[in-house]
């Protein structure tokens, strides 16, 4: 099912989200950690931007930071994180509190660890809704939280209302979580792998689910994934991080189209498919992510990256910052120039659409 | 051939010597390298199979809270075979039972009923001591690159203790065919007095992958070895398989619940579904011309990098699987099913080949025409 | 916000658990996870302070005799001449002198300096021997059960449940006298070492059971683990699985218990020297040295204080360190 893309109207393409230069760091006993280096990234109401990148690039602590939901003694967080104009870097637990489940929600990875198991789902979304409705009576509250477990596709929802959190299967649970996270129509939701755990057939539901609600509210959602199959789905928009920067950035199109980072090509190279030769080996990227603690100097996908001598040693001393790609809102961050990278898309990205 | 006859010292065989490990770490290079294409070797298809499932059950007995007792009936009466230099892939989705047969095949868990024979013998009942000739032929791959190492143990040790304990005591002595193991799976053989904590989830597997080797078995199964693992990591590790097969002559039972993924490395392919197969055959088949609802649904909701926004015509399933301790009558895919009849809930399908097809379908009303 | 789970979550997901703590050991190339412990350990001043203390209150018990020739009073000398005709120590603050660095006992004029420094041995002696062996038994039973589970499991729950049930104090006051009677008669002297081994023995009926509790729930989270179904497919045997696979594992537990184990004998064992039931006169023995001075205490407070202050110091610094220890052995439960 395809997203609606909203017609880029100028007049109201004043970005929801806006985040600019975002820089979070950890201190450990092993070193700082630079879990994100200078990201910077906006979307507008109605639009999903999916942000991809291996295990570890940064997607998660990015998405917590917008939330404020990072531990602030061992956190260094420095940049501006726009919601709806206001910026929350710098606002105190109980500011953001107030922005939380109205402005923006969350919906995480492991709905059983984020539901508590003590009360029923029905309480724990009635809780939510009374958060930013302190006037409204139980009865009131009851009636939205049973209707936004109907929305989200739970079969009898007074019924299951009562129930516990373990008495529901993962995709059930999932959808709970998404109740629980729309029930003030929040503007913004981020939702972290939302669906990584899931089935193909209920991560299916669950994305359908999303993009019905967006159209309904105009939310503007940020999906954590790795699944690229799932970008090419849901997103409108795309971020591409390594080593916690953006590497690459553009439409859904742009990206998965006519992507122009060397770890995009890998990235798009090495997942498998239901078309091309089966027979054929996959092609990986060799090597391993980087270290968090001791990121590779100058481009830190340098070591993985087949193309870094051809940028006289550039690749190797100097960190290469996002430039225009080409086309407008595409962005790239590589020392390679716009004719070689053509040259090499070529070579690289072609072999694997033969269908 | 009977498990004499196959060397267990390190002096002959594919994984003998250093020419071996050659051999597969070019392979390893020129597929690193992109490009060269190194296709999948065509496995015998004649002969005896190398493992024969039979009628193969486990039901797990539960108490649900203060309820009545109840059983879990993961796996419920399943057949199928793996022939000599085959990986046979199992798809399904979480909780169908998949972990259950690998670990009944390994002899891990102690079937409820069924059989399974091994190389023409029965071991569906052989216990303690008469299992260690067997655990030499048919090893293990997990899932959980974190868990499945012991964190106390540097990855020499974790490789070693499968000779060790199995008495082999091959040439130029265990730390030296450890090492050798670890260049066959890629990982820098100095590295042999590191510990798990030290390495990447995808050099975890590789590790978990040489442990697996290091008693040279026939069959091998991989529970889910790549889903814990990043897609480009993904991709190396399912190379390194596949390699491994080719210079190996290894078998596979390849349990997986990505499709795509199991597509690149299954000669035949089953799903499973609440227990039950509900349709075996050759790969191609399978994803040219599914036949079971199930298996086209499946194959239907892996979305698709190629076609943004989602290609029409996608089958959408209503609902979850219903629970392996009360499964519906008849068709267990019945409930979620589009094309269910009255006969669905009362007569079960069984797993035959149907009109127009290879294939082993267990559906009474299989589609017809092929997916768009 | 109690019903909102969600910051525990974030936290919980991002902590140090997982992909990072394994970047971050990609520095550490070729060190143990012992090894990571002991530099963390390294690195904690309270760790540090309380170890020093602990060695020095040990190389004082071990060097008790050379402590003795050096400093030229034996435990049991008596010092009657420099005590009143009450019984009281001459001079300050009950006796003080260069001499005497503690003071003397009332009463029977024994230097207190020396008897402490004696009485630090048993009481160490006491309270290692019995840690160390209701540590074995309780890591044994333990392990086997958790491991084995099914009838074993259910039997050995029993019993620790049945230890457990059972108060301490009232069968140690009754089990101990009815042991010395029973192999010395009423008359007969008992030897100092008997009555000791009778204690180590009462604490070893009780002790086991929280080692065997803690090791068996750590055990059956382990055995959920897929190492150890690896190990079964490759065949290891059941000591294997045990000694090799899972007790490397479940140190650091084993090393936290047994050093908060350690100072507990040291209180229990003053205890029952206090309710007259341990250690005898003359052996020298903390608990019965405070229990004498108890009735000293206003008109001799010095009498009270050296063993009061020494008994306190070794328990602190005991239980700090048991407490750093187990921050540096499991890094999650203290970030
Ligand atoms: N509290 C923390 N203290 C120290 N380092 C941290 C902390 N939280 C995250 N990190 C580090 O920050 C980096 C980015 O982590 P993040 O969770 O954002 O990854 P991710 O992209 O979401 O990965 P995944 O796909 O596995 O969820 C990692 O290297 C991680 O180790
Ligand atoms: N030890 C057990 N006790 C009870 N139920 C179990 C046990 N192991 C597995 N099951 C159940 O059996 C079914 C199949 O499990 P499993 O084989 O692990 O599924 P899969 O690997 O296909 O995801 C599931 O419903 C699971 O909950
Ligand atoms: S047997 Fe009936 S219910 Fe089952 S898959 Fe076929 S049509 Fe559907
Ligand atoms: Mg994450
Ligand atoms: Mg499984």
């Amino acid at each position: 099912m395809a997203p609606p893309v909203p017609e880029p109207d100028p007049a109201q393409s004043q970005p929801y989200l806006a985040v600019r230069d975002l820089t979070v760091r950890f201190d450990t006993e092993d070193g700082v950690v630079r879990a994100v280096n200078g990201v910077s990234f906006s979307v507008r109401p109605g639009r999903t931007l999916c942000v991809v990148g291996e295990s570890g690039s940064g997607k998660s602590v990015a998405s917590l930071a917008i939330l404020g939901l990072h531990n602030p003694r061992r956190t260094r967080l420095s940049g501006q994180i726009l919601v709806g104009g206001r910026d929350v870097v710098g606002l105190d637990e109980k500011q953001i509190r107030t922005m939380r489940g109205r402005s923006m929600a969350m919906i995480f990875q492991d709905p059983l660890s984020a539901l508590h198991p003590y009360y029923t789902v029905g309480r724990q979304i009635v809780e939510a809704y009374r958060v930013h409705h302190p006037s409204a009576g139980k009865a009131e509250a009851r009636r939205h939280a049973v209707a936004m477990l109907g929305r989200v596709g739970i079969p009898q929802p007074d019924r299951r209302f009562d129930r516990y959190p373990h008495e529901f299967s993962g995709g059930m649970r999932q959808r709970v979580m998404i109740a629980m996270a729309l029930v003030n129509h929040p503007d913004l939701l981020i939702a972290d792998e939302p669906t990584t755990a899931l089935d193909v057939t209920v991560q299916a539901q669950i994305l359908d689910l999303l993009a019905d609600l967006q159209s309904e509210f105009n939310t503007a959602i940020v999906l954590i994934t790795h699944d690229l199959g799932v970008v090419s789905q849901v997103a409108h928009d795309v971020l591409v991080m390594y080593g916690g920067r953006a590497v690459e950035q553009g439409t859904v199109e742009q990206v998965l189209r006519r992507p122009q980072h060397p770890y995009t090509w890998g990235l798009l190279a090495s997942v498998p498919t239901l078309r091309g030769d089966p027979d054929a080996d996959l092609t990986p990227i060799s090597g391993s992510p980087p270290s968090m603690i001791n990121l590779p100097a100058g481009c830190a996908f340098h070591p993985r990256c087949r193309y870094a001598g051809e940028t006289e040693g550039r690749s190797t001393t100097e960190i290469p910052l996002l430039r225009p790609a080409g086309e407008p809102d595409h962005l790239v961050a590589c020392h390679l120039s716009d004719a070689d990278r053509a040259r090499l898309r070529e070579h690289e990205v072609t072999p694997t659409e033969v269908a | 051939m009977t498990s004499q006859e196959r060397p267990l010292d390190g002096s002959a065989g594919a994984l003998g010597g250093d020419a071996g490990a050659n051999a597969i770490a070019d392979a390893t290079a020129e597929a690193d390298g992109g490009g060269t294409t190194v296709r999948q070797r065509e496995p015998e298809r004649t002969g005896e199979p190398l493992l024969a499932v039979e009628g193969l059950t486990r039901h797990f007995p539960v108490r649900d809270g203060l309820g009545p007792r109840s059983v879990v009936r993961a796996v419920d009466g399943i057949d199928f075979e793996v022939r000599p230099g085959e990986t046979l892939g199992l798809v399904g989705e979480s909780g169908c039972g998949k972990t259950t047969t690998g670990r009944m095949i390994v002899r891990l868990l102690a079937p409820t009923a069924g059989r399974i024979r091994f190389d023409g013998r029965d071991i569906t009942h052989m216990r303690g001591r008469a299992l260690r000739p067997l655990r030499r032929e048919l090893q293990i791959i997990f899932q959980d690159p974190y868990s499945s190492l012991n964190p106390r143990h540097t990855i020499g040790k974790i490789i070693a203790i499968p000779l060790q304990v199995n008495g082999v005591r091959p040439e130029g002595g265990i730390k030296r065919r450890v090492q050798e193991l670890l260049e066959i799976v890629g990982l820098n053989p100095e590295h042999y007095n590191r510990y798990p904590h030290e390495f990447s989830g995808g050099q975890r597997q590789r590790v978990g992958i040489a442990r697996a080797l290091a008693l040279r078995p026939r069959l091998i199964v991989a529970d889910e070895p790549v889903s814990a693992l990043d897609v480009s990591i993904q991709a190396q590790v399912v190379n390194l398989l596949r390699e491994l097969q080719r210079e190996l002559d290894l078998a596979f039972l390849f349990i997986a619940h990505d499709l795509a993924v199991v597509r690149h490395f299954s000669h035949r392919v089953a799903v499973m579904y609440l227990g039950k197969i509900v349709e075996v055959g050759e790969r191609d088949d399978i994803y040219r011309n599914p036949r079971h609802p199930y298996t086209r649904a499946l194959l239907s909701a892996v979305p698709d990098v190629d076609a943004p926004g989602g290609a029409s015509g996608r089958i959408r399933l209503a609902g979850d699987p219903a629970s392996p301790a009360n499964p519906p009558s008849g068709c267990r895919f019945r409930t979620r099913c589009w094309k269910a009849q009255d006969i669905c809930a009362t007569e079960e399908p069984a797993l035959i080949r149907r009109e127009g097809s290879a294939q082993l379908t267990a559906c009474h009303f299989p589609e017809t025409e092929p997916p768009r | 916000m109690s019903l909102s789970p969600a910051d525990d979550i974030a936290l919980s997901e991002i902590g140090p658990a997982g992909p990072q703590s394994q970047a971050a050991g990609e520095q550490l190339v070729g060190r143990s996870p012992g090894q990571l412990a002991w530099a963390r350990l390294r690195r904690d001043r309270t760790a540090m302070i309380s170890g020093a203390v602990l060695a020095l209150l040990f190389i004082v018990a071990l060097a008790a005799p050379l402590i003795e020739r050096l400093y030229g009073v034996g435990p049991q000398q008596q010092f009657q001449n420099a005590l009143d005709s009450y019984g009281m120590p001459l001079g300050y603050s009950g006796g003080v002198t260069g001499g005497h660095w503690f003071g003397l006992e009332p009463g029977l004029g024994r230097d207190i300096f020396i008897r402490m420094v004696y009485g630090l041995r048993t009481s160490l002696f006491v309270a290692l021997t019995a840690a160390v062996i209701t540590t074995l038994i309780g890591v044994a039973a333990g392990v086997v059960a958790g491991y084995l589970g099914g009838w074993v499991d259910a039997v050995i729950t029993w019993v620790t449940d049945f230890a457990l049930a059972m108060p301490f104090l009232i069968v140690a006051l009754a089990f101990v006298p009815t042991v010395a009677l029973r192999f010395y008669g009423q008359r007969e002297a008992e030897p100092a070492l008997f009555r000791v081994a009778v204690i180590i023995v009462v604490f070893a009926l009780f002790g086991w059971t929280s080692a065997a509790r803690l090791v068996r729930g750590q055990i059956v989270s382990l055995r959920e683990r897929e190492f150890v179904e690896a190990a079964q497919a490759s065949g290891v045997g059941l000591a294997h699985m045990l000694i090799r696979q899972l007790l490397p594992n479940i140190w650091a537990p084993i090393l936290v218990s047994f050093s908060l184990a350690v100072p507990s004998y040291v209180t229990n064992e003053a205890v029952l020297s206090f309710l007259g039931v341990g250690v005898v006169d003359p052996t020298p023995d903390f608990g019965a040295m405070i229990f004498r001075s108890i009735s000293y205490l206003p008109t001799d407070p010095t009498y009270v204080f050296f063993p009061g202050v020494t008994i306190f110091v070794l328990v602190l610094a005991f239980n700090l360190f048991g407490d750093s220890l187990r921050d540096a052995l499991d890094p999650k439960s203290s970030r």
